[in-house]
Protein backbone atom coordinates (compact mmCIF):
# COMPACT_ATOMS: atom_id res chain seq x y z
CA UNK A 1 0.00 0.00 0.00
CA UNK A 2 2.81 2.39 0.90
CA UNK A 3 6.25 2.00 -0.63
CA UNK A 4 9.03 4.25 0.55
CA UNK A 5 12.21 3.64 -1.39
CA UNK A 6 15.58 5.24 -0.70
CA UNK A 7 14.03 8.21 1.04
CA UNK A 8 16.53 10.97 1.79
CA UNK A 9 15.84 14.30 3.42
CA UNK A 10 18.53 16.93 3.68
CA UNK A 11 17.82 20.35 5.18
CA UNK A 12 19.82 23.52 4.74
CA UNK A 13 20.91 24.21 8.28
CA UNK A 14 22.75 27.29 9.51
CA UNK A 15 25.98 25.26 9.55
CA UNK A 16 25.57 23.55 6.22
CA UNK A 17 23.28 20.72 5.16
CA UNK A 18 21.70 18.52 7.83
CA UNK A 19 20.64 15.00 6.94
CA UNK A 20 17.32 14.21 8.60
CA UNK A 21 16.60 10.92 6.83
CA UNK A 22 19.01 8.56 5.17
CA UNK A 23 18.21 5.79 2.71
CA UNK A 24 14.90 4.70 4.16
CA UNK A 25 13.13 1.72 2.65
CA UNK A 26 9.79 0.72 4.09
CA UNK A 27 6.99 -1.26 2.56
CA UNK A 28 3.67 -1.13 4.37
CA UNK A 29 0.94 -3.63 3.54
CA UNK A 30 -2.72 -2.87 2.99
CA UNK A 31 -4.73 -3.02 6.22
CA UNK A 32 -1.66 -3.09 8.41
CA UNK A 33 -0.95 -0.88 11.43
CA UNK A 34 2.67 0.14 11.11
CA UNK A 35 4.53 1.88 13.90
CA UNK A 36 7.55 4.13 13.70
CA UNK A 37 9.25 4.79 17.02
CA UNK A 38 12.17 7.02 17.86
CA UNK A 39 13.37 9.70 20.21
CA UNK A 40 12.51 13.30 19.46
CA UNK A 41 14.74 14.56 16.70
CA UNK A 42 15.31 11.09 15.30
CA UNK A 43 13.40 12.01 12.15
CA UNK A 44 10.21 10.05 12.72
CA UNK A 45 7.87 13.01 12.20
CA UNK A 46 9.78 14.04 9.09
CA UNK A 47 9.42 10.50 7.81
CA UNK A 48 5.64 10.27 8.26
CA UNK A 49 5.25 13.71 6.67
CA UNK A 50 7.15 12.43 3.67
CA UNK A 51 4.35 9.94 3.05
CA UNK A 52 1.87 12.68 2.08
CA UNK A 53 4.65 15.00 0.97
CA UNK A 54 4.03 17.66 3.61
CA UNK A 55 7.81 17.29 3.60
CA UNK A 56 9.17 16.67 0.17
CA UNK A 57 12.04 14.18 0.39
CA UNK A 58 15.24 15.34 -1.30
CA UNK A 59 15.72 11.86 -2.70
CA UNK A 60 13.81 8.65 -3.22
CA UNK A 61 10.27 7.73 -4.14
CA UNK A 62 6.97 7.65 -2.29
CA UNK A 63 4.39 5.34 -3.80
CA UNK A 64 0.95 5.13 -2.20
CA UNK A 65 -1.63 2.76 -3.62
CA UNK A 66 0.40 2.31 -6.77
CA UNK A 67 0.75 6.04 -7.44
CA UNK A 68 4.12 7.75 -7.32
CA UNK A 69 3.39 10.90 -5.29
CA UNK A 70 6.88 12.28 -5.78
CA UNK A 71 6.33 12.51 -9.54
CA UNK A 72 2.92 14.22 -9.44
CA UNK A 73 2.04 17.77 -10.43
CA UNK A 74 0.42 19.80 -7.58
CA UNK A 75 -3.19 19.27 -8.65
CA UNK A 76 -2.76 15.48 -8.85
CA UNK A 77 -0.98 15.49 -5.52
CA UNK A 78 -3.92 17.32 -3.91
CA UNK A 79 -6.25 14.66 -5.23
CA UNK A 80 -4.00 11.88 -3.93
CA UNK A 81 -3.76 13.56 -0.52
CA UNK A 82 -7.51 13.32 -0.08
CA UNK A 83 -7.02 9.57 0.07
CA UNK A 84 -4.45 9.92 2.85
CA UNK A 85 -5.94 11.11 6.12
CA UNK A 86 -3.74 12.59 8.81
CA UNK A 87 -4.08 13.38 12.50
CA UNK A 88 -1.71 15.47 14.55
CA UNK A 89 -0.30 15.78 18.04
CA UNK A 90 -1.88 19.21 18.50
CA UNK A 91 -5.05 18.28 16.61
CA UNK A 92 -4.81 21.32 14.29
CA UNK A 93 -8.53 22.08 14.32
CA UNK A 94 -9.89 25.42 13.14
CA UNK A 95 -10.61 27.38 16.31
CA UNK A 96 -13.08 29.61 14.49
CA UNK A 97 -15.17 26.68 13.28
CA UNK A 98 -17.52 24.36 15.16
CA UNK A 99 -16.99 20.61 15.43
CA UNK A 100 -19.44 20.19 12.57
CA UNK A 101 -17.66 22.73 10.36
CA UNK A 102 -14.28 21.19 11.09
CA UNK A 103 -15.42 17.77 9.95
CA UNK A 104 -17.24 19.31 6.97
CA UNK A 105 -14.07 21.19 5.94
CA UNK A 106 -12.62 18.56 3.57
CA UNK A 107 -16.05 17.88 2.06
CA UNK A 108 -16.70 21.54 1.35
CA UNK A 109 -13.33 21.80 -0.40
CA UNK A 110 -14.89 19.65 -3.09
CA UNK A 111 -18.12 21.65 -3.10
CA UNK A 112 -20.18 18.71 -1.93
CA UNK A 113 -23.90 19.66 -1.69
CA UNK A 114 -24.77 20.74 1.83
CA UNK A 115 -27.37 18.01 2.44
CA UNK A 116 -24.79 15.33 1.60
CA UNK A 117 -22.26 17.08 3.81
CA UNK A 118 -24.71 17.02 6.69
CA UNK A 119 -25.46 13.34 6.28
CA UNK A 120 -21.79 12.43 6.11
CA UNK A 121 -20.68 14.62 9.00
CA UNK A 122 -23.39 13.21 11.23
CA UNK A 123 -22.30 9.69 10.41
CA UNK A 124 -18.66 10.51 11.14
CA UNK A 125 -19.46 12.25 14.42
CA UNK A 126 -21.44 9.22 15.42
CA UNK A 127 -18.50 6.96 14.56
CA UNK A 128 -16.23 8.92 16.90
CA UNK A 129 -18.98 9.26 19.56
CA UNK A 130 -19.31 13.03 19.39
CA UNK A 131 -22.94 13.30 18.30
CA UNK A 132 -23.68 15.68 21.16
CA UNK A 133 -20.83 18.11 20.43
CA UNK A 134 -21.83 19.09 16.90
CA UNK A 135 -22.15 22.81 17.49
CA UNK A 136 -19.40 23.31 20.04
CA UNK A 137 -16.12 25.02 19.30
CA UNK A 138 -12.82 23.16 19.76
CA UNK A 139 -11.93 25.35 22.75
CA UNK A 140 -14.90 23.80 24.59
CA UNK A 141 -13.61 20.25 24.11
CA UNK A 142 -11.14 18.07 26.01
CA UNK A 143 -7.97 16.83 24.33
CA UNK A 144 -9.44 13.42 23.62
CA UNK A 145 -12.56 14.95 22.10
CA UNK A 146 -10.44 17.24 19.93
CA UNK A 147 -8.52 14.25 18.62
CA UNK A 148 -11.82 12.52 17.85
CA UNK A 149 -12.80 15.52 15.77
CA UNK A 150 -9.39 15.25 14.08
CA UNK A 151 -10.06 11.60 13.29
CA UNK A 152 -13.54 12.33 11.94
CA UNK A 153 -12.11 15.07 9.74
CA UNK A 154 -9.34 12.79 8.50
CA UNK A 155 -11.87 10.10 7.59
CA UNK A 156 -14.29 12.44 5.82
CA UNK A 157 -12.90 11.97 2.33
CA UNK A 158 -12.82 8.19 2.81
CA UNK A 159 -9.07 7.75 2.75
CA UNK A 160 -7.32 4.41 2.44
CA UNK A 161 -4.45 5.46 4.65
CA UNK A 162 -4.44 7.17 8.04
CA UNK A 163 -1.24 8.85 9.20
CA UNK A 164 -0.98 9.47 12.95
CA UNK A 165 1.76 11.95 13.83
CA UNK A 166 2.23 11.63 17.61
CA UNK A 167 -1.55 11.58 17.79
CA UNK A 168 -1.70 10.56 21.44
CA UNK A 169 1.40 12.31 22.74
CA UNK A 170 -0.56 15.25 24.14
CA UNK A 171 -3.14 13.04 25.84
CA UNK A 172 -3.30 11.43 29.28
CA UNK A 173 -2.95 7.63 29.55
CA UNK A 174 -6.69 6.85 29.76
CA UNK A 175 -7.53 9.08 26.82
CA UNK A 176 -4.61 7.58 24.90
CA UNK A 177 -6.09 4.13 25.41
CA UNK A 178 -9.49 5.24 24.18
CA UNK A 179 -8.08 6.94 21.09
CA UNK A 180 -5.89 3.91 20.28
CA UNK A 181 -8.93 1.66 20.62
CA UNK A 182 -10.78 3.92 18.20
CA UNK A 183 -7.91 3.82 15.69
CA UNK A 184 -7.86 0.05 15.96
CA UNK A 185 -11.60 -0.22 15.39
CA UNK A 186 -11.34 2.00 12.35
CA UNK A 187 -8.48 -0.10 11.03
CA UNK A 188 -10.59 -3.23 11.38
CA UNK A 189 -13.94 -1.93 10.25
CA UNK A 190 -12.81 0.22 7.36
CA UNK A 191 -9.74 -1.80 6.42
CA UNK A 192 -7.63 1.33 6.64
CA UNK A 193 -3.87 1.15 6.46
CA UNK A 194 -2.53 3.03 9.48
CA UNK A 195 0.92 4.51 10.06
CA UNK A 196 1.66 5.57 13.61
CA UNK A 197 4.59 7.72 14.69
CA UNK A 198 5.28 7.83 18.40
CA UNK A 199 7.90 7.91 21.11
CA UNK A 200 5.74 5.76 23.39
CA UNK A 201 6.36 2.03 23.26
CA UNK A 202 2.91 1.47 24.75
CA UNK A 203 1.30 2.75 21.58
CA UNK A 204 3.34 0.34 19.47
CA UNK A 205 2.59 -2.53 21.84
CA UNK A 206 -1.15 -1.88 21.91
CA UNK A 207 -2.01 -1.51 18.25
CA UNK A 208 0.86 -2.10 15.82
CA UNK A 209 1.50 -5.14 13.68
CA UNK A 210 4.98 -4.13 12.63
CA UNK A 211 7.39 -1.54 13.92
CA UNK A 212 10.41 0.33 12.64
CA UNK A 213 12.88 1.87 15.07
CA UNK A 214 14.47 5.07 13.79
CA UNK A 215 17.72 6.50 15.14
CA UNK A 216 19.39 9.62 13.74
CA UNK A 217 17.45 9.39 10.51
CA UNK A 218 18.20 5.73 9.88
CA UNK A 219 15.98 2.69 10.39
CA UNK A 220 17.94 0.49 12.76
CA UNK A 221 15.44 -2.24 13.36
CA UNK A 222 12.23 -3.31 11.69
CA UNK A 223 9.92 -6.28 11.95
CA UNK A 224 6.79 -7.71 13.54
CA UNK A 225 6.21 -6.08 16.92
CA UNK A 226 6.35 -9.44 18.70
CA UNK A 227 9.75 -10.20 17.27
CA UNK A 228 11.25 -6.80 17.94
CA UNK A 229 9.89 -6.95 21.49
CA UNK A 230 11.24 -10.35 22.30
CA UNK A 231 14.54 -10.15 20.41
CA UNK A 232 15.60 -6.53 20.35
CA UNK A 233 18.98 -6.09 18.70
CA UNK A 234 19.99 -2.52 19.45
CA UNK A 235 20.52 -0.86 22.84
CA UNK A 236 18.05 1.89 21.85
CA UNK A 237 15.35 -0.66 21.09
CA UNK A 238 16.00 -2.40 24.39
CA UNK A 239 15.64 0.90 26.15
CA UNK A 240 12.30 1.60 24.50
CA UNK A 241 11.08 -1.84 25.41
CA UNK A 242 12.24 -1.55 29.00
CA UNK A 243 9.64 1.18 29.44
CA UNK A 244 6.83 -1.33 28.95
CA UNK A 245 8.68 -4.43 30.11
CA UNK A 246 10.95 -3.80 33.05
CA UNK A 247 14.29 -5.56 32.86
CA UNK A 248 15.37 -4.43 36.25
CA UNK A 249 16.08 -6.97 38.92
CA UNK A 250 14.07 -6.96 42.14
CA UNK A 251 15.60 -4.67 44.77
CA UNK A 252 16.96 -7.57 46.84
CA UNK A 253 19.40 -8.58 44.08
CA UNK A 254 20.37 -5.21 42.76
CA UNK A 255 23.32 -4.60 45.06
CA UNK A 256 24.55 -8.18 45.00
CA UNK A 257 27.37 -9.42 42.94
CA UNK A 258 26.15 -11.72 40.20
CA UNK A 259 28.45 -14.64 39.66
CA UNK A 260 28.70 -16.41 36.31
CA UNK A 261 29.48 -19.70 38.11
CA UNK A 262 27.62 -21.55 40.85
CA UNK A 263 28.82 -21.45 44.45
CA UNK A 264 27.53 -23.19 47.58
CA UNK A 265 24.05 -21.99 48.46
CA UNK A 266 23.63 -20.03 45.22
CA UNK A 267 20.58 -19.91 42.98
CA UNK A 268 20.46 -19.29 39.27
CA UNK A 269 18.43 -16.27 38.16
CA UNK A 270 16.63 -16.87 34.89
CA UNK A 271 14.18 -14.65 33.04
CA UNK A 272 11.54 -16.54 31.08
CA UNK A 273 9.30 -15.02 28.43
CA UNK A 274 6.19 -16.90 27.39
CA UNK A 275 4.58 -16.00 24.12
CA UNK A 276 1.19 -16.84 22.71
CA UNK A 277 0.48 -20.58 23.04
CA UNK A 278 3.45 -21.29 25.28
CA UNK A 279 1.87 -19.05 27.88
CA UNK A 280 -0.62 -21.86 28.56
CA UNK A 281 2.00 -24.55 29.29
CA UNK A 282 2.58 -25.46 32.96
CA UNK A 283 6.35 -25.07 32.65
CA UNK A 284 7.19 -24.30 36.27
CA UNK A 285 5.08 -27.19 37.58
CA UNK A 286 6.87 -29.57 35.20
CA UNK A 287 10.23 -28.26 36.35
CA UNK A 288 9.59 -28.88 40.02
CA UNK A 289 7.98 -32.24 39.49
CA UNK A 290 10.74 -33.70 37.32
CA UNK A 291 13.94 -32.32 38.84
CA UNK A 292 15.23 -32.00 42.39
CA UNK A 293 15.28 -28.20 42.33
CA UNK A 294 13.62 -25.41 44.28
CA UNK A 295 12.04 -22.76 42.10
CA UNK A 296 11.13 -19.37 43.51
CA UNK A 297 9.20 -16.83 41.48
CA UNK A 298 10.77 -13.42 42.07
CA UNK A 299 8.84 -11.30 39.60
CA UNK A 300 6.15 -11.91 37.05
CA UNK A 301 3.63 -10.18 34.81
CA UNK A 302 1.26 -10.99 32.01
CA UNK A 303 0.38 -8.57 29.21
CA UNK A 304 -0.60 -8.40 25.57
CA UNK A 305 1.29 -7.31 22.49
CA UNK A 306 -1.56 -6.32 20.25
CA UNK A 307 -3.60 -9.54 20.59
CA UNK A 308 -0.87 -11.96 21.59
CA UNK A 309 -0.61 -12.74 25.29
CA UNK A 310 2.84 -12.86 26.77
CA UNK A 311 4.10 -13.48 30.27
CA UNK A 312 7.40 -12.77 31.89
CA UNK A 313 8.83 -14.49 34.95
CA UNK A 314 11.99 -13.99 36.85
CA UNK A 315 12.75 -17.23 38.70
CA UNK A 316 15.51 -18.44 40.98
CA UNK A 317 16.51 -22.11 40.57
CA UNK A 318 18.25 -23.71 43.50
CA UNK A 319 19.79 -27.23 43.66
CA UNK A 320 22.94 -29.19 42.94
CA UNK A 321 24.83 -27.95 39.89
CA UNK A 322 23.78 -31.08 37.99
CA UNK A 323 20.11 -30.66 38.86
CA UNK A 324 20.20 -26.99 37.82
CA UNK A 325 21.89 -27.99 34.60
CA UNK A 326 19.13 -30.52 33.87
CA UNK A 327 16.44 -28.05 34.76
CA UNK A 328 17.92 -25.57 32.28
CA UNK A 329 18.01 -28.23 29.59
CA UNK A 330 14.32 -28.87 30.26
CA UNK A 331 13.52 -25.16 29.94
CA UNK A 332 15.52 -24.80 26.74
CA UNK A 333 13.53 -27.62 25.19
CA UNK A 334 10.30 -25.65 25.77
CA UNK A 335 8.97 -22.95 23.48
CA UNK A 336 10.20 -19.98 25.52
CA UNK A 337 12.64 -17.13 25.49
CA UNK A 338 15.27 -17.71 28.16
CA UNK A 339 17.73 -15.20 29.51
CA UNK A 340 20.24 -16.47 32.07
CA UNK A 341 21.26 -13.69 34.42
CA UNK A 342 23.67 -15.47 36.79
CA UNK A 343 24.08 -16.92 40.24
CA UNK A 344 23.19 -14.97 43.35
CA UNK A 345 22.96 -15.74 47.00
CA UNK B 1 -21.30 77.88 21.80
CA UNK B 2 -23.21 79.44 18.96
CA UNK B 3 -25.45 77.63 16.52
CA UNK B 4 -22.96 78.59 13.83
CA UNK B 5 -20.25 76.74 15.69
CA UNK B 6 -22.39 73.64 16.06
CA UNK B 7 -22.99 73.71 12.33
CA UNK B 8 -19.28 74.03 11.65
CA UNK B 9 -18.52 71.14 14.00
CA UNK B 10 -21.13 68.90 12.43
CA UNK B 11 -19.91 69.71 8.94
CA UNK B 12 -16.30 69.02 9.93
CA UNK B 13 -17.30 65.78 11.64
CA UNK B 14 -19.10 64.73 8.49
CA UNK B 15 -16.02 65.46 6.40
CA UNK B 16 -13.76 63.53 8.75
CA UNK B 17 -16.07 60.53 8.75
CA UNK B 18 -16.36 60.63 4.98
CA UNK B 19 -12.58 60.75 4.53
CA UNK B 20 -11.95 58.00 7.04
CA UNK B 21 -14.70 55.67 5.82
CA UNK B 22 -13.95 55.96 2.11
CA UNK B 23 -10.16 55.73 2.55
CA UNK B 24 -10.54 52.83 4.94
CA UNK B 25 -12.72 50.86 2.54
CA UNK B 26 -10.42 51.51 -0.40
CA UNK B 27 -7.29 50.75 1.61
CA UNK B 28 -8.77 47.55 3.03
CA UNK B 29 -9.62 46.28 -0.43
CA UNK B 30 -5.97 46.62 -1.42
CA UNK B 31 -4.34 46.15 1.97
CA UNK B 32 -5.84 42.81 2.98
CA UNK B 33 -4.63 41.00 -0.16
CA UNK B 34 -1.27 42.71 0.32
CA UNK B 35 -1.05 41.32 3.87
CA UNK B 36 -2.08 37.89 2.65
CA UNK B 37 0.64 37.99 -0.01
CA UNK B 38 3.25 39.18 2.48
CA UNK B 39 2.59 36.05 4.54
CA UNK B 40 1.94 33.45 1.87
CA UNK B 41 4.84 34.29 -0.45
CA UNK B 42 7.41 34.01 2.36
CA UNK B 43 9.84 31.09 2.61
CA UNK B 44 8.25 27.70 3.17
CA UNK B 45 4.77 29.15 2.63
CA UNK B 46 1.92 27.99 0.42
CA UNK B 47 2.66 30.49 -2.36
CA UNK B 48 6.40 30.81 -1.74
CA UNK B 49 7.86 33.42 -4.07
CA UNK B 50 10.76 35.22 -2.48
CA UNK B 51 11.34 37.87 -5.19
CA UNK B 52 7.71 39.02 -4.96
CA UNK B 53 7.86 38.91 -1.19
CA UNK B 54 10.94 41.13 -1.14
CA UNK B 55 9.52 43.62 -3.63
CA UNK B 56 6.24 43.93 -1.68
CA UNK B 57 8.07 44.31 1.63
CA UNK B 58 10.31 46.95 0.04
CA UNK B 59 7.36 48.99 -1.26
CA UNK B 60 5.57 48.72 2.08
CA UNK B 61 8.61 49.96 3.95
CA UNK B 62 9.21 52.76 1.47
CA UNK B 63 5.68 54.14 1.69
CA UNK B 64 5.60 53.77 5.45
CA UNK B 65 8.82 55.69 5.89
CA UNK B 66 7.35 58.86 4.36
CA UNK B 67 5.55 61.04 6.95
CA UNK B 68 1.93 61.51 5.96
CA UNK B 69 2.04 65.27 5.51
CA UNK B 70 4.94 64.87 3.06
CA UNK B 71 3.35 61.95 1.25
CA UNK B 72 0.20 64.00 0.78
CA UNK B 73 2.08 66.80 -0.96
CA UNK B 74 4.48 64.53 -2.82
CA UNK B 75 1.76 62.59 -4.62
CA UNK B 76 -0.32 65.59 -5.66
CA UNK B 77 0.08 64.79 -9.41
CA UNK B 78 -1.21 61.27 -8.76
CA UNK B 79 -4.05 62.65 -6.64
CA UNK B 80 -5.06 64.97 -9.47
CA UNK B 81 -5.05 62.02 -11.83
CA UNK B 82 -7.30 59.94 -9.61
CA UNK B 83 -9.61 62.52 -8.02
CA UNK B 84 -9.52 65.11 -10.81
CA UNK B 85 -8.44 67.73 -8.29
CA UNK B 86 -5.69 68.13 -5.75
CA UNK B 87 -7.66 70.03 -3.13
CA UNK B 88 -10.73 69.29 -1.05
CA UNK B 89 -12.10 66.37 0.92
CA UNK B 90 -12.23 63.99 -2.03
CA UNK B 91 -8.66 64.75 -2.99
CA UNK B 92 -7.54 64.11 0.59
CA UNK B 93 -8.88 60.56 0.37
CA UNK B 94 -6.24 59.60 -2.18
CA UNK B 95 -3.15 60.11 0.02
CA UNK B 96 -5.07 58.77 3.03
CA UNK B 97 -5.74 55.58 1.10
CA UNK B 98 -2.19 55.29 -0.23
CA UNK B 99 -0.73 55.74 3.25
CA UNK B 100 -3.09 53.17 4.78
CA UNK B 101 -2.57 50.34 2.29
CA UNK B 102 0.92 49.36 3.49
CA UNK B 103 -0.11 49.91 7.08
CA UNK B 104 -3.05 47.53 6.67
CA UNK B 105 -0.79 45.13 4.79
CA UNK B 106 1.61 44.94 7.73
CA UNK B 107 -1.19 44.72 10.29
CA UNK B 108 -2.94 41.92 8.40
CA UNK B 109 0.41 40.18 8.02
CA UNK B 110 0.88 40.31 11.80
CA UNK B 111 -2.60 38.91 12.38
CA UNK B 112 -2.15 36.09 9.85
CA UNK B 113 1.18 35.09 11.34
CA UNK B 114 -0.66 34.29 14.55
CA UNK B 115 -2.42 31.43 12.80
CA UNK B 116 -0.52 28.24 13.75
CA UNK B 117 1.15 26.72 10.71
CA UNK B 118 -0.20 23.35 11.84
CA UNK B 119 -3.64 24.43 10.62
CA UNK B 120 -2.23 25.17 7.20
CA UNK B 121 -0.55 21.76 7.15
CA UNK B 122 -3.77 20.05 8.17
CA UNK B 123 -5.53 21.76 5.26
CA UNK B 124 -2.71 20.82 2.88
CA UNK B 125 -2.96 17.22 4.05
CA UNK B 126 -6.68 17.35 3.23
CA UNK B 127 -5.89 18.43 -0.31
CA UNK B 128 -6.79 22.12 -0.06
CA UNK B 129 -5.52 24.55 -2.72
CA UNK B 130 -3.59 27.67 -1.68
CA UNK B 131 -6.66 29.83 -2.37
CA UNK B 132 -8.84 27.54 -0.25
CA UNK B 133 -6.31 27.74 2.56
CA UNK B 134 -6.34 31.54 2.42
CA UNK B 135 -10.13 31.77 2.31
CA UNK B 136 -11.05 28.95 4.67
CA UNK B 137 -8.12 28.82 7.08
CA UNK B 138 -6.05 31.99 7.22
CA UNK B 139 -8.73 34.64 6.97
CA UNK B 140 -11.38 33.13 9.27
CA UNK B 141 -8.80 32.04 11.85
CA UNK B 142 -7.13 35.45 11.89
CA UNK B 143 -10.39 37.44 11.74
CA UNK B 144 -10.44 38.58 15.39
CA UNK B 145 -6.82 39.72 15.02
CA UNK B 146 -7.52 41.41 11.68
CA UNK B 147 -10.46 43.33 13.17
CA UNK B 148 -8.35 44.45 16.12
CA UNK B 149 -5.58 45.60 13.80
CA UNK B 150 -7.97 47.36 11.41
CA UNK B 151 -9.44 49.24 14.36
CA UNK B 152 -6.01 50.68 15.01
CA UNK B 153 -5.74 51.69 11.37
CA UNK B 154 -9.10 53.51 11.50
CA UNK B 155 -7.88 55.48 14.49
CA UNK B 156 -4.63 56.29 12.72
CA UNK B 157 -6.72 57.52 9.79
CA UNK B 158 -8.71 59.84 12.04
CA UNK B 159 -5.39 61.34 13.10
CA UNK B 160 -3.99 61.60 9.59
CA UNK B 161 -7.20 63.11 8.26
CA UNK B 162 -6.56 66.05 10.55
CA UNK B 163 -3.63 66.95 8.32
CA UNK B 164 -5.86 66.98 5.28
CA UNK B 165 -6.59 70.58 6.11
CA UNK B 166 -3.25 71.37 4.51
CA UNK B 167 -4.73 70.62 1.10
CA UNK B 168 -8.15 72.02 1.89
CA UNK B 169 -9.60 68.69 2.87
CA UNK B 170 -11.60 70.05 5.76
CA UNK B 171 -12.54 67.88 8.70
CA UNK B 172 -12.18 68.24 12.44
CA UNK B 173 -8.41 68.77 12.46
CA UNK B 174 -8.73 71.54 9.95
CA UNK B 175 -11.46 73.19 12.01
CA UNK B 176 -9.35 73.07 15.15
CA UNK B 177 -6.37 74.66 13.41
CA UNK B 178 -8.26 77.37 11.54
CA UNK B 179 -10.75 78.40 14.20
CA UNK B 180 -9.20 77.20 17.41
CA UNK B 181 -5.60 78.15 16.73
CA UNK B 182 -5.44 80.79 14.01
CA UNK B 183 -8.55 82.71 15.17
CA UNK B 184 -7.80 82.34 18.88
CA UNK B 185 -11.01 80.54 19.77
CA UNK B 186 -10.03 78.06 22.46
CA UNK B 187 -13.63 76.88 22.90
CA UNK B 188 -13.61 75.60 19.30
CA UNK B 189 -10.31 73.84 19.91
CA UNK B 190 -11.72 72.22 23.03
CA UNK B 191 -14.95 71.18 21.33
CA UNK B 192 -13.08 69.57 18.41
CA UNK B 193 -10.78 67.71 20.74
CA UNK B 194 -13.77 66.43 22.67
CA UNK B 195 -15.49 65.26 19.49
CA UNK B 196 -12.29 63.53 18.37
CA UNK B 197 -11.90 61.77 21.71
CA UNK B 198 -15.47 60.54 21.63
CA UNK B 199 -15.10 59.43 18.02
CA UNK B 200 -11.95 57.43 18.73
CA UNK B 201 -13.48 55.87 21.83
CA UNK B 202 -16.49 54.74 19.83
CA UNK B 203 -14.30 53.22 17.10
CA UNK B 204 -12.17 51.34 19.63
CA UNK B 205 -15.24 50.13 21.50
CA UNK B 206 -16.90 48.84 18.34
CA UNK B 207 -13.66 47.19 17.17
CA UNK B 208 -13.04 45.45 20.49
CA UNK B 209 -16.55 44.20 20.62
CA UNK B 210 -16.52 42.78 17.13
CA UNK B 211 -13.14 41.13 17.66
CA UNK B 212 -14.32 39.58 20.88
CA UNK B 213 -17.48 38.28 19.27
CA UNK B 214 -15.50 36.59 16.51
CA UNK B 215 -12.94 35.06 18.83
CA UNK B 216 -13.87 31.45 19.62
CA UNK B 217 -10.57 30.54 21.21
Amino acid sequence: MIELSHIEKVYDGPDGPVTALRNIDISIDRGEIFGIIGLSGAGKSTLIRCINLLERPTGGRVVVDGQDLTAMPPSELRKARKKIGMIFQHFNLLSSATVYENVAFPLRLDNMPENEVREKVEKLLHLVSLDDKTNQYPSQLSGGQKQRVGIARALASEPQVLLCDEATSALDPQTTKAILALIRDINRELGLTVVVVTHEMNVIKDICDRVAVIENGVITEMGPVLEVFTKPQRPMTKEFISVVMSNELPVAFRDQEISPTPFPGSKLLVRLTFLGESADEPVIAGLIRQYPVEVSILYGNIDHIKDTPYGRLLVGIEGTPEAVEQAMAYLRARDLEIEVIGYVR
Amino acid sequence: MSAEMVDLLLKALGETIRMVVVSMIAATIAGVPLGVLLVTTARGQILECLPLNRVLAGIVNAVRSVPFIILMVAIIPFTRLVAGTSIGTTAAMVPLTIASIPLIGRQVETALKEVPYGLVEAALALGATPMQIIRRVYVPEAMPGIIAQLTTVVITLVGESAMAGAIGGGGLGDLAIRYGYQRFRPEVMLATILVLIILVQLIQFAGNRLAKQLNKK
